[in-house]
């Protein structure tokens, strides 16, 4: 066999990748450090990405994502300037709470997606750490009018998920356990500045923590000193994400793919899909009218064989009729899952695909989504 | 008297007479992580040297299992297919692949033994 992780691991001392303020931490936890989106990060510890997963399921993991892009727009037009550039109604934003969003291109294709939260006299923008310098300069060179843009470099990122997370958290931040799913607002731990949103990437309940990188190692250790707290890796934030339902871009989202296709159109209000004034909104609006000719869906593998991303999906006719964007194995679940997209006709709970693996067709079924249920806090 | 053998890609091979036992070792299992599938052979299959055997997946990616040398399978590690993370918990003994009839028992002879493998890996 080939030990592609090795070669990882050696690639990412060799090439440069950047480190967050936490590399240290993930070195002294015995993280096993992987080069992504240009930072070395550590995809697990040596718990392994199924207990760490649990970890998250059943109480509280703390994963470190300061490689993700965190961006301030000040000036008095930066609603209108950025709902040019996104299909959310920011206008309709309260203070302190936070939507889910993407930038699209002419086409309706997605450039990335992004937190969005109304912070007073400014918003907040988390996005993708791969995307982020492709997502700035389209920004500055895009927003209109009076707004001002500074990128965040000096804060980190923590993310505390699970049903753990309220109890924890408010130990160290009394009141944070009363912020209700997507809530995004300033508390003051420890003397820290933080900006703390009620949210992540897990599927369950927990917080995204903006964080002073002076203070984010310290923020850390106090953390992971708690009992019911783990660090956790990439590794467990990808099987979770997917068992989630939720995005990664790159795989399951991207450019070639509109928001109505990936099945992200409850993330366009109202207003926004009447109104459009988005790039691409006439491709948007059409394929609201009208559909779209494929969709995103969940699928599950009968037998206990994964389902990989570029894995093609055909009908019982040996017809192409989709491709798999993400899959793998669900700790939680105990078996396989994947997302994809099919011909829309295909899409609907139950239907039997037939998945190519290794040239072998395994037989699968389009399931809705979550594959776990969600567990947020809505108050 | 037979001895443990193992290849530069990890899998280890036990001969007895004709016959070897192989699976991946246990400095393998540890870089994959959690095991979750494993896709075993046919029984009958021929097999060649270095070409693919078997398939093992992690919850991140999925690994080619290459045969050790040329044969023909005889049996495979059925447990696996109810828990392949028997892989993990005891790479060397129970979570065994396959067995195989070799073609040239001198194919793995030139293999490394315990002691080369360990220089290798620590290289």
């Amino acid at each position: 066999m080939t030990l592609s992780e090795e070669a990882r691991v050696e690639d990412a001392s060799a090439s440069g990748a950047k480190h967050t303020v936490l590399y240290a931490l993930h070195q002294e936890l015995g993280g096993k450090i992987v080069p992504f989106a240009g930072y070395a990060l550590p995809v697990q510890y040596p718990a392994g990405i199924m207990a760490e997963h649990k970890q998250a399921r059943e109480a509280a993991a703390l994963f470190d994502v300061s490689h993700m892009g965190q961006v301030k727009l000040e000036g008095a037009d930066r609603i209108a300037a950025l709902e040019a550039l996104v299909p959310a109604d920011l206008a309709g934003l309260a203070l302190g709470r936070q939507r889910y969003s993407f930038f699209t291109n002419d086409a309706g294709g997605i450039l990335d997606d992004l937190m969005i939260s109304n912070q007073g006299d400014w918003l907040f923008l988390v996005v993708n750490a791969a995307c982020k310098e492709a997502d700035i300069a389209h920004l500055k060179a895009n927003l209109k009018g009076d707004v001002t843009l500074t990128e965040m470099t000096d804060r980190a990122l923590i993310a505390l998920q699970g049903p753990k997370a309220a109890d924890v958290l408010a130990r160290l931040a009394p009141g944070v356990q009363t912020l209700r799913f997507m809530d995004c607002k300033p508390v003051d731990i420890d003397g820290a500045a933080c900006l703390i949103s009620r949210s992540g990437y897990t599927g369950e309940d927990g917080y995204e923590i903006s964080v002073p990188a002076a203070k984010a190692e310290a923020l850390a250790r106090r953390l992971l000193a708690e009992d019911e707290v783990a660090p956790a890796g990439l590794g467990a934030r990808d099987s979770l994400r997917l068992e989630a339902g939720l995005c990664l871009y790159g795989h399951d989202i991207d450019t070639t793919t509109t928001p109505v296709e990936a099945d992200l159109t409850w993330a366009i209000q109202k207003r926004r899909k009447q109104e459009g004034g988005f790039p691409g909104a006439a491709v948007v609006q059409k394929q609201l009218a009208e559909g779209a000719g494929r969709r995103r869906v969940g699928l599950k593998p009968e037998g206990r064989a994964p389902m990989r991303e570029g894995t093609e999906l055909q009908d019982d006719n040996g017809q192409t009729v989709g491709s798999v964007t993400s899959g793998g194995f669900g700790p939680t679940l105990g078996g396989p899952l994947a997302m994809g997209y099919v011909k829309t006709a295909l899409a609907a709970e139950g239907t039997p695909l037939q998945a190519m693996v290794r040239g072998k067709a395994m037989p699968c079924r389009v399931v809705a989504l979550p594959f776990v249920p969600h567990n947020y806090f809505r108050g | 008297m037979s001895e443990k053998r193992y290849t530069e890609d990890h899998e280890w091979v036990m001969v007895s007479g004709d016959e070897a036992t192989v699976g991946i070792s246990n400095h393998a299992q540890e870089q994959l992580g959690d095991i979750v599938f494993v896709e075993l052979p046919d029984i009958g299959k021929a097999l060649a040297k270095g070409k693919e055997a078997a398939v093992v997946e992690s919850v991140k990616a999925a690994s080619e299992i290459y045969a050790p040398a040329d044969g023909e399978v005889l049996a495979v590690n059925e447990a696996l297919n109810d828990e392949p993370g028997k892989v993990n918990s005891d790479p060397e003994g129970g979570g065994w692949f396959f067995k195989m009839k070799l073609s040239d028992a001198s194919q793995v002879a030139s293999l490394m033994d315990e002691a080369a493998y360990k220089a290798f890996i620590e290289g």
